[in-house]
């Protein structure tokens, strides 16, 4: 189905500018061309479709979700509803207090907003055009595990002790009025739209994500291309070894200062497997690059005290290096197509 | 005169819908006040969870993305 977009670049590329495929400046504008106009093709055409399916579902509906479930089964409604609730991080303070004075856990928040940055659709329509499903399912087990597990151990230490005032105050207020009578939440109806409506804000939806991330695809693919051209073969594998324990922290210390999103970083991602990085490795430099960004943190400053901050920061990097060694030591057998 | 405020922490969606608001109005000769809310506590008074958010006179009348026209419109003439 896929052959179309490379045809394209064959023509493009080899008839049209006349270079050889041979060469490492043809390999490379060869595989930019075809990853950019195949993955552009797919965004749009799934952004849309999946916009049309959730135009109904709102944070506050998504809330009173969370709030009927056990505590346990809230991490992973918290987690699954960051994977798949459009949100933009510049929304993360009111999310943030929202869920807080309904009185829903600070770990089970966290785990939505540990999750949110990871997966969405854009991240798996790119994973899956270009590593296949099986990664794509590894990669939101992960992401999903990372924001389960992160929100139970900040919950486990007590973490919502060092909210910033205000907020702390709001939770307990809500916390002690949720265990008074606990059968008071009730899910919010969900609007009835029509398909004009749908069609709307599907409309909106595309325009406004992929005006937001054509540029992150663009400098994604053509960092991998790049490195698809010009890098040799398993030159990671050669030079680094493949899978010494210590690549692992130095990949998400790598990733810390660089600040994309999950648009950017997978093309990058593809090309440095194919290369002979460590899957596990790979992953790790890509959750850090995503999920712990300095902008994020300095919003939630504004909610959270240095100490829960700090707790935060040390908790993500901890589980991202748990899944840099777990990912490359089941590797072997997990991918064996690689 | 009608009191707006937009609810949001700063980014640039909720500037640009201060300012849309404050065009329209100047467009309909309507005097208004336009207030931006950057206090998280404040916009969790209001309960709002997405924004940027618009609040008329004190009651939230939208949430989650930057207002069209039309809904400005009818905001100020009602």
């Amino acid at each position: 189905m896929f052959e179309i977009f490379t045809l394209l670049a064959n023509w493009l590329t080899y008839d049209l500018m006349g270079l050889s495929p041979d060469t490492k400046l043809g390999t490379s504008i060869h595989f930019f061309i075809e990853d950019t106009t195949k993955i552009l093709f797919l965004l749009v055409v799934m952004i849309y479709v999946i916009a049309l399916a959730r135009a109904s579902l709102n944070l506050e509906r998504v809330r009173s979700y969370i709030q009927q479930k056990h505590r346990m089964v809230g991490y992973f409604f918290g987690s699954g509803f960051g994977a798949i609730t459009p949100f933009c991080s510049c929304s993360s303070i009111p999310l943030f207090l929202g869920f807080t004075s309904a009185g829903i856990p600070l770990g089970i928040t966290m785990a939505f907003l540990f999750t949110s940055p990871i997966i969405n659709e854009v991240a798996v329509i790119m994973l899956w055009s270009l590593l296949g499903w099986k990664f794509t399912l590894a990669y939101i087990v992960i992401g999903m595990a990372v924001g389960i597990v992160g929100g139970m151990i900040l919950d486990a230490m007590k973490g919502e002790r060092w909210l910033k005032d205000f907020a702390a105050k709001a939770y307990q207020k809500a916390a002690v009025e949720a265990q008074s009578n606990p059968s008071d939440i009730e899910v919010p109806e969900a609007p009835k739209l029509t398909f004009k409506e749908r069609h709307q804000f599907a409309k909106d939806e595309l325009k406004e994500i992929v005006g937001r991330i054509w540029k992150w695809v663009l400098i994604g693919v053509g960092l991998g291309a790049a490195l698809h051209g010009f890098v040799p073969d398993n030159w990671f594998a050669e030079n680094l070894g493949s899978g010494q324990w210590w690549s692992v922290p130095a990949a998400v210390f790598a990733g810390l200062p660089l600040y994309s999103n999950a648009t950017g970083v997978i093309p990058v991602m593809e090309s440095l497997i194919v290369k002979g990085l460590p899957v596990g490795t790979t992953l790790a430099f890509c959750m850090s690059t995503v999920a712990a960004s300095f902008p994020e943190f300095i919003m939630l400053k504004q909610v959270m005290t240095y100490r829960l901050l700090t707790m935060i920061f040390v908790i993500l990097l901890a589980n991202f290096m748990v899944v840099g060694w777990v990912i490359n030591t089941i590797s072997p057998w997990l991918f064996s197509g690689f | 005169m009608k009191h707006f405020e937009v609810l949001g922490t700063g980014c640039k969606k909720c500037v640009t819908t201060a300012e849309s608001i404050e065009r329209v109005a100047q467009e309909l000769g309507e005097p208004v006040e336009v207030v931006k809310v950057t206090d998280p506590a404040k916009i969790m008074e209001y309960q709002v969870m997405s924004t940027p958010a618009v609040a008329v006179d004190g009651k939230v009348v939208h949430s989650g993305s930057i207002p069209d026209h039309a809904k400005i419109v009818g905001w100020l003439k009602t």
